[in-house]
């Protein structure tokens, strides 16, 4: 069953063509990885997923919903849609376990008891229910990319997005966050969209890998193609042999 | 001074109420119709954003005593009587409204995006991500400008004796002109006025280290 499909999807910035043609098909369990160079585009198609950005052109329908029209409950596509960003965007005014339970108790009314029992549960699979109680300004980056999975998990979505879940981070706290990505990809429930740099993790983790430029997608390949044979397009070969060799 | 006190106290008295009542019931219906117009200058409609806009401007940028005029004396034309304690209030809270709605606003705005945006990835309503997230966030920003625009409407309040609201600055005058003692008067009232905002400035300071 598909997750996500874009079918011609175009989106503009006033007169700038952020993506163009996108046609696209997620099946629901999939771990997607999405690369390209910086302006290609991938971070706005992941966030159209989500409605953050709207498009102008097409269809794109997530978990069988139309984000394309005006009608649809962006609300609803959001309980069952999360997302990672770059720079966290934990609240800042809550608890880590705050930020947890927030969204379930007043989106989904789940109940206190069972909210926490689950906060907890979340908070041990991240390895930080030691910092339960601590605000996220005094959490490193890479404790607090882990909290805010916790936070998207928590609404129990079918799908995850991630934008460039460790580009803000310090090397060594990589790996933390990469491992909890990968926890949860071993769920064959979870679909997973992935803005990465991270070549090993796509690689290891990826059922598919997708290179954009200039908001195209260019190739799509399964990551043993994309990987261990060549990339049929010319402009991904190029991009691969430079982020590998560095 | 002490023999104003002495002579006119019960009238110092009443006035000093008077603009304590008037102070409190303008602050708190100024800072629920002004926070409640800032946010609507922030939503994604802009219909909301236009009417909130030409709200501020109007009330912000028209006289205080006009406003106050215009509730005492042709509302009575028209709708009905009501009192000059009442017109000067509403006038107060209108007017302060106004300042109060750019100073929350300025407050939203310094929220970083990326709180309304996780808010709403994680499934909340705009609303909601208000009331919880970005609101709690922003009135911490702007403790110290809204203690400044809470100690201008107590002075502003002052407005009422234009009005016949019988505030400290009514009896002033009517204390001024019996006891022909004009400066003793004006210093008492000053000095009372003085009771009602540095407590008030304190107070704000205080928050201010507590939230900080």
């Amino acid at each position: 069953m598909s997750m996500i499909e874009f079918h011609d999807v175009q989106k503009y910035y006033g007169d700038f063509h952020a993506l163009k043609d996108i046609n696209l098909d997620i099946e629901a369990g999939e771990t997607v990885v999405l690369i390209g160079p910086s302006g290609s585009g991938k971070s706005t198609l992941i966030r159209t997923v989500n409605g953050l950005e709207r498009i102008q052109k097409g269809k794109l329908i997530v978990n069988g919903q139309d984000l394309a029209n005006k009608n649809t409950d962006m609300n609803r596509i959001r309980k069952n849609v999360g997302m990672v960003f770059q720079h966290f965007n934990l609240y800042a005014n809550k608890t880590v376990l705050e930020n947890i339970m927030l969204a379930p108790r007043i989106v989904l009314h789940r109940k206190e008891d069972e909210n926490k029992k689950i906060a907890y549960q979340l908070l041990d699979q991240v390895g930080l229910r030691s910092q339960a109680n601590k605000l996220p300004a005094e959490l490193s980056g890479g404790q607090q990319q882990r909290i805010a999975i916790a936070r998207s998990l928590a609404m129990r979505p079918k799908c995850l997005l991630f934008d460039e879940p460790t580009s803000a981070l310090d090397p060594e706290m990589i790996d933390d966050v990469l491992n909890v990505m990968k926890e949860i990809a071993q769920d064959s429930s979870m679909t997973m969209l992935v803005v990465t740099h991270e070549m090993g993790f796509a690689r290891e983790v990826a059922n598919r890998v997708i290179f954009m430029d200039d908001g195209r997608i260019l190739e799509d390949d399964s990551s043993e193609k994309f990987f261990d044979g060549e990339p049929s397009n010319e402009r991904a070969r190029q991009f691969l042999g430079k982020i590998i060799t560095h | 001074m002490i023999q104003i006190f002495h002579s006119y106290g019960n009238l110092l008295l009443t006035g000093f109420i008077q603009t304590l009542w008037c102070s409190i019931i303008a602050l708190f219906f100024a800072l629920i119709i002004g926070s409640g117009f800032a946010i609507l200058e922030v939503t994604p409609i802009k219909f909301l954003r236009v009417i909130a806009k030409a709200y501020i401007e109007l009330f912000r940028n028209i006289p205080l005593l006009v406003i106050t005029m215009f509730f005492y004396v042709v509302i009575p034309m028209y709708i009905a009587k009501i009192s000059g304690f009442a017109a000067g209030t509403i006038g107060l809270t209108l007017y302060s409204s106004a300042f109060i709605a750019e100073t929350v606003r300025s407050g939203i705005q310094s929220v970083d995006p990326g709180q309304m945006e996780g808010s709403r990835a994680n499934g909340l309503s705009f609303w909601q991500a208000m009331r919880y997230i970005v609101l709690p966030q922003a009135f911490r920003y702007v403790i110290p400008p809204l203690g400044n625009q809470f100690i201008n409407l107590v002075k502003n309040s002052s407005v009422l004796a234009f009005v016949a609201g019988f505030d400290l600055m009514y009896q002033g005058n009517v204390i001024a002109s019996d006891s022909l003692m004009s400066m003793s008067s004006y210093l008492c009232v000053g000095l009372l006025y003085l009771i009602i905002t540095l407590p008030l400035s304190y107070y704000m300071r205080y928050l201010e280290k507590k939230l900080a």
